[in-house]
């Protein structure tokens, strides 16, 4: 066993650069959150908009854009990119190779998110997180999202750089587990995001410049899936390295198995990408052969889910019975339920359970007939990324924010509650969605003024609101302990600092086999399976592409 | 499944000297079989039973299409034998025809094709849902046993009135 080394400690400028990506983060999701309760008040039949009138907010659409841009695109890009500075450099023990390189990547993207945000709230771009086309937005909202992936990708290559340099000096140790998730999951971003990328600069862009007359839309959408689902893995990934990597240590445990962590990672890079026509089922232009090639790969993907699922769970029974629980279920009682990261985690780690079983019926080829585009989706993706993603991020920032201010967490009491105020409020929320979508409720409409809508539908709409209230208190309290913690007077006691909790893994890392370990192998395979999944089809819309659709603002 | 180049000299905290467990090979095993499963099903349910989604169609130019017939007269044709077809057209934001009827036993199907921006074309209670791209024409079948009202909506966002587009098909007790 090798003798844990003393964490690396960072600078106070290194601190600060990661913050930074913090502020961000919680402003979006802080903007972006209001606007969810308002969604679920409203298909109550309660509306609120007409307050948000003369703030120019009254608009349904405009606020669902901003929810989803700013929660599902922004909170989650920004917060990743600085939890990803911190794995690679505490991880690999060493500072940034290029320092000004991440933060010409982090201002990139601060100034790709002005450029965005000016339009939206303008009201010329109600086109949704997804902006299908040919709805139109104006042409700052497609550059200031480019802006902000490609400052995304600045900051991954500063994380190659760093760690590049640090095998050089260490050829044959294995990556250090949370920083080699890092990597992966950043390889896998910049794999996904040429779709989207291909998508705004060849066709959105020269289009809402008018320098295009029109566009094909089936192809903008194939084009916008190739990164739309791996973009879940993108934020899911970041939760994973924390369940396999940190979480362990933090309920007093290990990580189960090394070797199945490593695996699962390398296939989620393998298998993220060739799926995207799962989101296509439906649509009228691919031919019925390729789409359940995409949904038997969505089968494969879903493989390595399942594996982390035996491997967070093993790792935490350690835990559990390290700490004195016995019986089959007496280790889940001994978890240390009283720290607020890891109540945040453990209940996104239930709730996901859900959202996994969700995911795989929408894959389910024709049994996406039954749920796509309704209110089920939403009901599915408020399980993965606005509770799997999202209250693991929270609960890392319960850790994370006092290891970068110095200070102790404010309230953490209180700071159990705001999880367990996320965990029932979803599950009341999700679970009605879920409902509804069956009933046949369609998602991304103003149902209070949507004239279809029947009785059987009142009780579960009803619960959406109730759902959407509990999780606004959420919100509220989660905002308010950052907010408190990292302005509070208090510093941490003398000599008592917080360590960012990596968790050693029960067989040493040097057993995990060398192949595991290697980029070469699974960049070769991952891009040749992107190839083989996509190439003939995508080859096939483009030479059939017609830029007849003009365009139509909303 | 995975070979181990682990060293015995050099064992586990939990005495483990290969790099996996044994239940959680048992557990890999278990994941992909349960998942070839659902794989086989759904593909002999689309492929062998015909519970299809619906398929590449043909294409159109959405500036054109309603000039010309079938599009330039939306509804209902009576094929015979209880067979029928629907042509829809979607825009911003209503359906062409907002209602249709057919008897008992029909067995419809609806080609739905947009001339402005994308739409959804969702039949309640059935499992006719589409997607509905400008350029494209989306196609599904269905026969329906029992008489009621089926209200179709579209349930992808096109717009400020998106809401509000809905129509509704209407299926009549023999004779009535
Ligand atoms: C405060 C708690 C939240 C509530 C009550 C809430 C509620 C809702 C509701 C009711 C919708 C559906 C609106 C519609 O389809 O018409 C929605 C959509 C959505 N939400 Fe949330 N949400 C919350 C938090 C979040 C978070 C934290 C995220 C992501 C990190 C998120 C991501 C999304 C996305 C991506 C959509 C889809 C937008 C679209 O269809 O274009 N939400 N939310
Ligand atoms: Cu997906
Ligand atoms: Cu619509």
């Amino acid at each position: 066993m090798l003798t844990q080394p003393r964490t690396y400690q960072l600078d106070t400028s290194q601190k600060r650069f990661i913050s930074y990506h913090l502020v961000i983060a919680v402003i979006a999701l802080t903007v972006g959150s209001i606007f969810g309760p308002l969604q679920s008040f409203n298909w109550g039949g309660l509306d609120l908009y007409q307050f948000l009138e003369p703030i120019g907010l009254g608009d349904y659409y405009k606020g669902l854009t901003l929810h989803g841009v700013l929660n599902a695109l922004v909170w989650t890009t920004f917060f990743i990119t600085g939890f990803l500075t911190l794995t690679t450099i505490v991880g690999l023990g060493r500072p940034l190779k290029h320092p000004r390189l991440n933060w010409a990547g982090f201002i990139t993207m601060a100034v790709g998110l002005v450029m965005a945000g000016i339009p939206i709230l303008a009201g010329w771009a109600s086109v949704l997180y997804t902006f299908y086309p040919p709805l139109e937005a104006h042409w700052g909202f497609y550059l200031g999202l480019t802006l902000v992936v490609v400052g995304s990708w600045i900051e991954g290559y500063g994380f190659y750089l760093t760690y590049y340099q640090w095998r050089k000096e260490n050829p044959d140790t294995r990556t250090p587990f949370i920083t080699f998730g890092g990597l992966i999951t950043m390889v896998m971003w910049q794999l996904a995001t040429i779709g989207v990328a291909v998508e705004i600069l060849t066709m959105l862009l020269p289009f809402s410049l008018g320098l295009l007359d029109g566009t094909d839309p089936q192809l903008g959408r194939t084009f916008f899936w190739f990164t739309g689902h791996p973009l879940v893995y993108f934020w899911l990934l970041p939760a994973y390295i924390s369940w396999y990597g940190l979480l362990p240590r933090e309920a007093g445990g290990k990580l189960f198995s090394d070797s199945a962590a490593r695996l699962a990672f390398w296939l989620f890079l393998l298998l993220s990408i060739p799926v995207g026509f799962h989101h296509q089922f439906v649509d009228p232009g691919i031919p019925n052969s390729w789409k359940l090639i995409h949904a038997t790969l969505t089968y494969g993907v879903a493989f390595p889910s399942l594996l982390t699922l035996f491997t967070v769970v093993a790792s935490l029974e350690y835990a559990g019975r390290k700490r004195g629980g016995t019986g089959l279920f007496g280790w889940i009682r001994a978890l240390p339920w009283h720290k607020p990261s890891v109540s945040a985690q453990l209940l996104a780690g239930i709730l996901f359970m859900f959202g996994g079983i969700g995911g795989i019926t929408n894959a389910s080829y024709n049994v996406n007939l039954v749920v796509h585009n309704t209110a089920w989706i939403p009901g599915h993706f408020h399980l993965t990324v606005a509770t799997a993603a999202t209250l693991s991020y929270m609960g890392i920032s319960y850790w994370l924010v006092p290891y970068l201010t110095g200070k102790p967490l404010w309230k953490p009491k209180l700071a159990v509650a705001q999880t367990w105020f996320w965990f029932v409020g979803m599950l009341i929320f999700s679970n009605a969605m879920h409902v509804l979508g069956l009933l046949g409720a369609p998602r991304r409409t103003d149902l209070n003024s949507a004239p279809y809508v029947p009785e059987e539908w009142s009780g579960h709409l009803l619960r959406v609101s109730i759902g959407g209230a509990i999780l606004l208190i959420g919100v509220i309290l989660y905002v308010l302990i950052v907010y408190k913690t990292a302005r509070g007077k208090d510093h941490l006691p003398e000599g008592e600092e917080i360590e960012v909790p990596i968790a050693e893994s029960i067989t040493d890392p040097q057993l995990t086999p060398m192949w595991l370990d290697r980029w070469r192998p699974w960049l070769v395979g991952s891009v040749a399976l992107i190839i083989l999944a996509y190439g003939p089809q995508l080859a096939q819309q483009i030479s059939n592409a017609q830029f007849t659709s003009p365009g139509f603002t909303p | 499944m995975i070979s181990t180049d682990s060293d015995p000299t050099n064992p586990g905290e939990d005495g483990r000297t290969h790099h996996l467990d044994v239940y959680e090979r048992r557990w890999m095993i278990a994941s992909v079989a349960l998942l070839v499963v659902f794989a086989a099903s759904v593909a002999v349910a689309g492929f062998g039973l015909g519970f299809q989604v619906p398929g590449h169609e043909s294409r159109v130019d959405p500036n054109t299409v309603a000039d010309s017939p079938p599009w330039n007269n939306p509804g209902l044709r009576d094929l015979g034998n209880g067979e029928y077809e629907v042509y829809v057209i979607g825009r911003q934001y209503l359906f062409e025809p907002n209602e249709i009827r057919v008897p008992v036993g029909a067995t419809v199907t609806f080609y739905v094709t947009s001339v402005d921006v994308q739409h959804g074309f969702k039949l309640q209670d059935t499992n006719i849902n589409m997607q509905i791209v400008p350029g494209h024409i989306s196609k599904l079948t269905r026969t329906f046993e029992k008489a009621g009202e089926f209200p179709y909506i579209c349930n992808e966002y096109c717009g400020l009135g998106h809401a509000s587009m809905a129509g509704s098909l209407i299926v009549e007790a023999q004779g009535g």
